[in-house]
């Protein structure tokens, strides 16, 4: 977990930073690294991943509201059990209403909804920030992570249905005569995948900063 | 998670708030669910019910038109749907009668949705999905199958059609056979092509079929009761052929010899 939860929780009103650090700063899958059994498993096409993220932002902003709205109602010594008796509350909840919206989604994400529950990554945000914050901030934040979750399943989705199916969200992207890469719809695709978006994420950063360093360097 | 390790064990911690916080939150929680449930029950029936008779409609070409008959224990075949007209006429001798049969399993009349209620507790392994054209007259008869395929078990809906004693359509119902290879089963047309005309035919007796299904190996067909398999995907065309053979051998004959009660029903069906 990165240690700027507690440095931002010093403010008290809501600010468009809970949202943003979500998406790029503290990217949950490109720079915490969580929640990666659903990112490796379900990215195998754009749409699955596109579901997939918009389950776990809807699970993780309610939780995020629920905690942070009992937070000085659980004790500490049960609130993981709290916590996880939440999560489970919204997955089962999000698990009815996906069934209902389409069961052909519901099909192709199996047993991944229900694993919603152990994803770290909603855990881990109900824990380090959530438990700490008011609603406003809480759900911002659950809402940032959700996108930049949802953002990263996204690259990994695209990527993986392109070269592994010649496709984007269904529509073919190539002229027929394109051979697709199976192996990028198999699991090693999505390890394949993840390394790559992680070596060019952790490129980005070291250059940013390094220029923030040189940067200071120069300053008087 | 360094937040996670709890350092004050010392004092013994108050016991009624964590009572109050864990029973408060799980019965919120509980309720939560009992809502969702009840809200998404009838949509998600009635989705269930549609994909359903979108497949029945594709593994039976022309029909228009679906009716879910059951497989009672003593091996004869009744309507499954409530608010269906009584048959009086029994297909053999001994047949028991629509009407018995219904009061006798507690379908309830007072049904909000005539035609569409398939009784609760009825296995699906039991029932089969008579597919009717516009005129009215049997297209044929879709049947679920499932077995082992290379990764999970496949399940399968294949339209038989008794007049012509032909497997006349398959479709996957589900499967979690390998992307790109074994998935192929699903997709392939070539593949598929095999299930628009495969002989079931029985033997003069009616007890059992004249040939089994069989897979062959790609393009080596040469008899109308064998399936030409995957070049890649041999392991799911033969999961395929199995199932079909296990599940004619078992449908078929008892489908051919109570044929009248899936005939006779449309004359007497005022379906809409």
């Amino acid at each position: 977990m990165t240690g700027s939860d507690s440095a931002g929780s010093t403010g008290r009103t809501p600010t468009t930073d809970e949202f943003i650090k979500g998406l790029w700063r503290e990217n949950p899958v490109f720079v915490q690294v969580l929640g990666m059994c659903p990112v490796l498993a379900v990215s195998n096409s754009a749409i699955n991943a596109l579901a997939m993220g918009l389950a776990t932002t809807f699970v993780i902003v309610l939780s995020n509201t629920l905690v942070s709205t009992l937070r000085n109602f659980i004790p500490k010594q049960v609130r993981i059990a709290t916590f996880i008796l939440i999560i489970a509350t919204f997955v089962t909840v999000v698990d009815y209403l996906i069934q209902a919206i389409s069961l052909d989604i519901h099909r192709a994400l199996g047993a991944f909804i229900s694993l919603i529950v152990v994803n770290c990554l909603i855990l881990g945000r109900a824990e380090a920030f959530a438990s700490r914050n008011g609603v406003g901030r809480s759900i911002l934040d659950g809402l940032g992570m959700g996108v930049g979750f949802t953002f990263a399943l996204l690259c990994l989705g695209g990527v993986r249905e392109i070269l592994g199916n010649g496709t984007l969200f269904g529509a073919a992207v190539f002229p027929s005569g394109f051979q697709p890469w199976i192996v990028m719809i198999l699991p090693s695709g999505g390890f394949f995948t993840l390394a790559l978006w992680l070596l060019l994420f952790n490129r980005l950063r070291a250059r940013q900063a390094h220029r923030q360093a040189t940067l200071a360097e120069a300053a008087p | 998670m360094a937040e996670l390790i709890q350092t004050d064990r010392a004092v013994p911690p108050p016991s009624w708030p964590m009572f109050r916080a864990l029973v408060g939150i799980g019965m919120l929680c509980g309720l939560l669910i009992v809502s969702v449930y009840v809200l998404t029950g009838p949509v998600i029936a009635r989705n269930e019910a549609r994909a359903l008779e979108e497949a029945v409609f594709r593994v039976l070409p022309g029909a228009t038109s679906s009716h879910t008959f059951v497989l009672t224990d003593d091996g004869r075949f009744r309507s499954a749907e409530a608010g269906t007209p009584t048959d009086s006429a029994g297909a053999e001798e001994g047949t028991p009668t629509y009407s018995g049969m219904e009061t006798e399993a507690g379908t309830p009349t007072d049904s909000g949705t005539p035609g569409r209620e398939i009784k609760a507790g009825t296995p699906t392994d039991r029932m089969v999905h008579a597919g009717y054209d516009d005129n009215g007259s049997l297209v044929g008869i879709a049947i679920q199958a499932q077995g082992m395929g290379y990764q999970d078990v496949i399940r399968v809906l294949y339209g038989y059609d008794p007049t012509r004693e032909t497997i006349i359509g398959m479709q996957v119902l589900a499967s979690k056979e390998t992307p790109g290879l074994g998935d192929k089963i699903e997709k392939d047309t070539a593949f598929l092509a095999n299930f628009e005309a495969l002989d079931v035919g029985l033997t003069p007796d009616g007890r059992s079929l004249q040939h089994e299904i069989v897979a062959v190996k790609g393009g080596e067909k040469s008899q109308p009761w064998q399936i030409d398999g995957i070049t890649g995907a041999t392991i799911s065309s033969k999961a395929i052929a199995a199932m079909l053979r296990e599940s004619s051998a078992q449908w078929v004959p008892a489908i051919h010899r109570q044929q009248a009660i899936f005939t006779r029903l449309e004359v007497t069906d005022d379906r809409q």
